[in-house]
């Protein structure tokens, strides 16, 4: 792999570290299996795609613009599952499914080319450092800020109460947390993340397309249990960094196996490896303990894995 | 003042399970009164204190609480009213929360949640004082997540938790059923500790006749959704657990009766 190829990787990998967020949020805080991504993803892109090619608005509030939208997308799923008591998975299909019309609505073509465009990481042009270099390094100082703003939220009373709502809402309630209130706020915060993700996607690509949607939510849970097998997440701290690592981790995998020759691995079976990757990580924890067990010389039966 | 003003309440009305759960229940507990319910599996127990948190809404009857008629609040606002020890210790908690957090949760009841930190100096302080008051050793643990701690450990915390803010009643729900008998014991003397000291305005349910006459200043015992005892004072002084028994039979027996002459 050469030095270039590389850095593609991270920077793709720094982008899908803001899904992982957004996908840690959903899944693991509020405990809500929300494929909404697979189209907040593309909102994300098609909205900051139109407004900077179609209406010539500032790259960085387009790209804001986006995160709004991505928002309102993830307020629509956990409205149709807290006040319609659609089932969470059905009602986020629901809304994934709703998106690639309005997504096909919002850009009008399946797909529009930003090349050449004024995006986000233009000004960067400005400090004379090669783009291969200076697009990832300005990607990964934003996901350490998001990360590190993750953080302070989820310890703060707010995020306390969002992780109470999602661990035990029963007991939230008790406490006098509007449980409803934060499976709102948390969806919205997850898909806003998700749109920038896909924002950013669309702008360093070099295109928003309709269909780029497709698989995201597994590349975000791959990235948050994969991170989860490399770091314990037993700290908020640890679980975010787990999300971003395990982004970046998944990545290289990836490109590791598609560019390994001998293995004779193309592109097209990405979705294959994501799934295996993504199986692997979720079996992985349960396998981990016996093994240790049996590697310590253990003779008790190792058990049923689960 | 708590009243409570016939409370009716029917699960699975309009199909062949419907069963009523409370038949017009009415109570009225001055403030500062401990008061116990007893009665057998499906007389209505939980329901009345889920009526109370705001949980199980009502076919019909009122719930007052100092005069404010809380009936269409939900849960979480009644929360703010409401203080509450579930059964089972795995509900009172969160399991994947830190001792110091679950204390942080339950430091927030009653108002407005803000953008700072949950568990900050103060309230970490506040918190080792009042878990080391338990003498479990739990204040050198603080940063431990609940699912660590004992069952009892946890319905001692949950005890905590619910009466870290100031509140019109506690309910008491059956909190140590679950435990083993020693256990149960010091979260009952906690129980009394803290009720007493405060002058909580408190209502325990429990499934031990015993726990019903020592423990708290007037029982109540439910029936099939209904009010079929309600002792104080010295009326209650002289009760034994026999006397109780003995109650709780007749009233069974008189259901039986009932029941024979119909079939007659």
């Amino acid at each position: 792999m050469s030095l270039i190829a590389v850095l593609g990787t991270v920077e793709t990998g720094l982008i899908f570290g803001l899904v992982a967020l957004g996908v840690y949020l959903s899944f693991r805080i509020l405990q809500f299996p929300d494929l909404t991504v697979d189209g907040s993803f593309p909102l994300g892109a098609a909205v900051s795609a139109v407004l900077i090619v179609g209406a010539g608005v500032n790259p960085f509030l387009a790209t804001g613009v986006a995160c709004v939208a991505g928002a309102a997308a993830g307020l629509m799923t956990a409205w149709l599952n807290v006040r319609l008591k659609i089932l969470h998975l059905l009602a986020s299909i629901l809304t994934m499914i709703a998106l690639y019309s309005i997504n096909l609505r919002i850009m009008g073509r399946p797909n529009i080319a930003l090349l050449g465009e004024t995006t986000v990481f233009t000004p960067l042009d400005a400090l004379g450092v090669s783009t291969y270099v200076a697009v990832p390094a300005a990607l990964f100082v934003l996901v350490v800020a998001a990360k590190l703003a993750m953080d302070w939220f989820l310890n703060s009373e707010v995020g306390l109460a969002m992780r109470a709502t999602g661990a035990n809402a029963r007991m939230a309630r008790a406490q006098g947390i509007n449980t409803n209130f934060y499976t709102l706020l948390g969806m919205a915060i997850s898909n806003a993340l998700v749109a920038l993700a896909g924002a950013l996607f669309a702008q360093s690509q070099g295109a928003a397309d309709v269909t780029m949607g497709v698989g995201v939510i597994v590349v975000g849970l791959a990235a948050v249990i994969g991170g989860e097998a490399v770091i314990l997440p037993r700290t908020i701290f640890l679980a975010t960094l787990a999300c971003v690592t395990g982004s970046l981790l998944y990545r290289l995998a990836v490109a590791l196996a598609l560019n390994a020759e001998f293995i004779g691995l193309k592109a097209q079976d990405l979705n294959l490896i994501t799934a295996l990757l993504v199986a692997a990580a979720m079996v992985l924890p349960s396998v981990r303990a016996p093994v240790k067990r049996a590697l310590k010389g253990d003779k008790r039966i190792v058990g049923p894995l689960k | 003042m708590i009243e409570l003003q016939d409370l009716r309440v029917t699960f699975g009305r309009g199909t062949p399970m419907e069963t009523p759960a409370l038949r017009g229940i009415s109570l009225a507990i001055p403030t500062g009164q401990f008061v116990t319910v007893i009665g057998s599996n499906g007389a209505g127990k939980t329901t009345l204190l889920n009526v109370l948190s705001g949980e199980t809404p009502l076919d019909s009857g009122h719930v007052l609480i100092d005069g404010t008629d809380v009936t269409p609040w939900p849960t979480h606002r009644r929360a703010e009213l409401v203080a509450r020890v579930f059964q089972d210790p795995m509900t009172g908690s969160c399991a994947n929360l830190t001792i110091a957090e679950n204390l942080g949760l339950a430091g927030a009841r009653g108002r407005f949640r803000r953008f700072r930190p949950a568990v900050g100096k103060t309230l970490r302080e506040e918190a080792r004082g009042r878990v080391a008051r338990l003498g479990l050793g739990l204040e050198d643990r603080l940063d431990d997540p609940m699912e660590l701690l004992s069952g009892g450990q946890r319905q001692a915390v949950s005890l905590l938790m619910a009466t870290m803010n100031p509140m019109k009643i506690l309910l008491l729900d059956e909190h140590t059923a679950a435990l083993d008998p020693k256990i149960g014991a010091f979260v009952v003397g906690l129980t009394r500790d803290v009720v007493g000291e405060r002058q909580l305005t408190t209502l325990m349910v429990t499934h031990s006749m015993r726990q019903a006459l020592d423990v708290g200043e007037r029982t109540v015992m439910l029936h099939e959704g209904q009010v079929v005892l309600d002792v104080s004072g010295d009326e209650r002084k002289g009760l034994t657990v026999e006397d109780l028994l003995h109650m709780f039979e007749k009233v069974r027996g008189q259901e039986l009766d009932d029941d024979a002459l119909l079939l007659g």
